[in-house]
């Protein structure tokens, strides 16, 4: 099958094109209106941040340098060489390992079961009064926006050192992430099954209890696993301010220049990491399909 | 009408058997995983140190520090807070600029609708992946080795654990990508630049673009704490200044750290609804 192609004639299409090269033309001003804006802004910044390009230049060899450094032994041999001599501290090193892993596994669950709480009376459709709401919600931006770190700083003042100040500091900033989530969910949840259950003259609580719940699990259990992996990361650095996990090892070793150290740390971390991706994200598979794993 | 009817539970039971009688393992799972997780809380509770006397204490010297946090007060020191935090901004949008700059690239690269030999596209995503699983902190500590103390090694900080996650997202937005359009390239007689060029970015740029501005948001929240390691921004100052005790300049530097957040977060909502329309952000 043909079909012809119609042509409109010379003057109506004058007047079309005069129009589409108007409208690029102004789309094309406001873009470079952008950049311009934009990139003034990032003038602003360098200047800001005190960036030195040729700092950057003459030890950009450093960067380099460093890794090669990490990457030899005391001996001067490559790591990979002697593994046993590289990763000479792994007894220790699993053992912050697993402490790291247990921070932010304890931390995540009583984060979420804050956010648990919580996330009812944050939820526009679920809260029972308005003023509840505003107070929850700007209770969780708080414990969501202070970084988790410089919780840890004061529960370390506060609590002694040691984990439970990572514990705590974990546990806060997740109650604060969760929190939105959560309620977000909630936000999402079909109300017809919560007027079923209130017509029978259910309570508030009856109501999130047969209502709710049962719509919102899947993706409470979901985002915790996620909130969980973000935590294992976030552990790995508790340690620099004293609250416990591998990052003391990893600080002091960076600090104090013990070059194959730094990278044997940096290889574990990153191996658990790994593991800890792989295994959540083949449970949120297991548990909840695939549709789930966003 | 019908009055009530008569209920025949015993039919019911048998039309809906995977209500009335699931099999006892799928009845069992849900309370076995909760004990596990709880077993699990409570080793962690045991192993970590965790004593009720030791949490009333700390609780207790938590809320002196609270209190002594009131009222907020910044000293003579203002002008320096508004400098970190124009630093930290700095840090924030510097870095994530850089490490978009840089992860375009890769991503096509990683992205598998545009490099379909995965023996190429594994060891980059690995790559990106190990980037990712270090955190900015430690970043930072490695660059301040590298450009010495201050903002600068904490802008490299953040481009560089950006990039890893840059990357990853960015391929993603590409494999999401329509592929009729890059066929429509090809069948005009387009080369490979050109089906990335007018047939991928167009597509994906919104997409890359909503995510750039939602990093920046959220770097400003990691451009806080890379200070406390010596990289610059209102981090420093406020590792200081809990390091010396003085709740009240504490508080105050939190105060100003939620305020530029929402502040950010405000700008950045109404330039990415601009830029995608309300209806790709959620």
């Amino acid at each position: 099958m043909t079909v012809a192609v119609s042509i409109l004639p010379e003057q109506q299409l004058a007047v079309l094109n005069a129009a589409y090269r108007q409208a690029v033309a102004r789309r094309r001003l406001r873009l470079l209106f952008g950049a311009v804006i934009f990139a003034a802004a990032l003038c602003l910044a360098a200047f800001g941040a005190e960036v030195n390009l040729r700092t950057l230049f003459t030890h950009y060899g450093n960067f380099i340098s460093y890794f090669d450094r990490i990457l030899t032994l005391d001996n001067g041999q490559r790591v990979w060489t002697d593994v046993g001599e590289w990763l000479w501290g792994w007894r220790k090193w699993l053992k912050m390992l697993g402490e790291t892993v247990l921070i932010s596994y304890v931390g995540t669950l009583i984060g979420a079961v804050f956010a648990f709480c919580l996330n009812f009376f944050a939820a526009e459709n679920t809260s029972p009064a308005p003023w509840l709401r505003f107070t929850v919600r700007r209770l969780l931006e708080f414990a969501r926006t202070v970084p988790g770190i410089v919780f840890a700083q004061i529960f370390v003042i506060a609590f002694g050192l040691g984990p439970m100040a990572g514990v705590l500091a974990i546990a806060i900033h997740s109650t604060g992430a969760l929190g939105k989530l959560f309620s977000e969910i909630v936000e999402n949840a079909d109300m017809k099954p919560v007027e079923g259950v209130r017509s029978t003259g259910a309570s508030w609580l009856s109501c999130m209890r047969f209502a709710i719940l049962p719509q919102v699990t899947a993706g409470y259990a979901s985002y915790a696993l996620l909130r969980f992996e973000i935590n294992v990361r976030e552990a790995s650095v508790m340690g620099f301010v004293g609250a416990g996990g591998i990052g003391q090892e990893l600080v002091v070793a960076i600090r104090k220049f013990y070059y194959s150290d730094v990278s044997a740390i940096l290889l574990t971390i990153i191996v658990t990491v790994f593991i800890i991706d792989i295994s959540t994200g083949w449970l949120r598979g297991r548990l909840f399909g695939k549709e789930a794993r966003t | 009408m019908t009055g009530p009817q008569e209920i025949d539970t015993a039919a019911l039971r048998a039309r809906y058997p995977d209500v009335f009688d699931r099999p006892a393992s799928a009845r069992l799972a849900m309370p076995a995983m909760i004990v596990a997780a709880l077993a699990i809380l409570i080793y962690g509770l045991v192993d970590l140190d965790f004593s009720p006397s030791r949490f009333v204490a700390g609780l207790n010297q938590l809320g002196w520090i609270s209190l002594m946090m009131i009222p907020p007060d910044p000293g003579s020191s203002l002008p320096v807070y508004l400098k970190a935090l124009g630093e930290t901004l700095s840090i924030a949008l510097l870095g994530t600029t850089l490490a978009a700059l840089f992860a375009l690239p890769v991503s096509l690269l990683a992205a598998r609708n545009v490099v379909p030999s995965s023996i190429l596209r594994f060891p980059i995503r690995r790559f990106l992946d190990s980037i990712r699983g270090v955190d900015t902190l430690i970043w930072a500590l490695v660059w301040i080795n590298v450009v010495g103390l201050g903002p600068f090694a904490g802008v490299l900080a953040i481009a560089v654990s950006d990039f890893g996650a840059f990357g990853k997202l960015f391929s993603e937005a590409i494999e999401g990508a329509d592929q009729k359009q890059v066929e429509g390239i090809r069948a005009s007689g387009g080369s490979a630049l050109h089906e990335i060029r007018f047939g991928l970015l167009p597509q994906v740029l919104p997409v890359i673009a909503g995510q750039v501005l939602y990093f920046i948001e959220s770097n400003t929240r990691s451009a806080t704490i890379i200070g406390i390691v010596g990289a610059g921004g209102i981090g420093l100052q406020l590792a200081e200044q809990i390091r010396v005790l003085e709740w009240q300049k504490v508080s105050f530097l939190i105060l100003m750290i939620l305020v530029a957040v929402a502040a950010i977060d405000f700008v950045s909502g109404k330039l990415r609804f601009a830029i995608i329309g309300r209806r790709a952000v959620a």
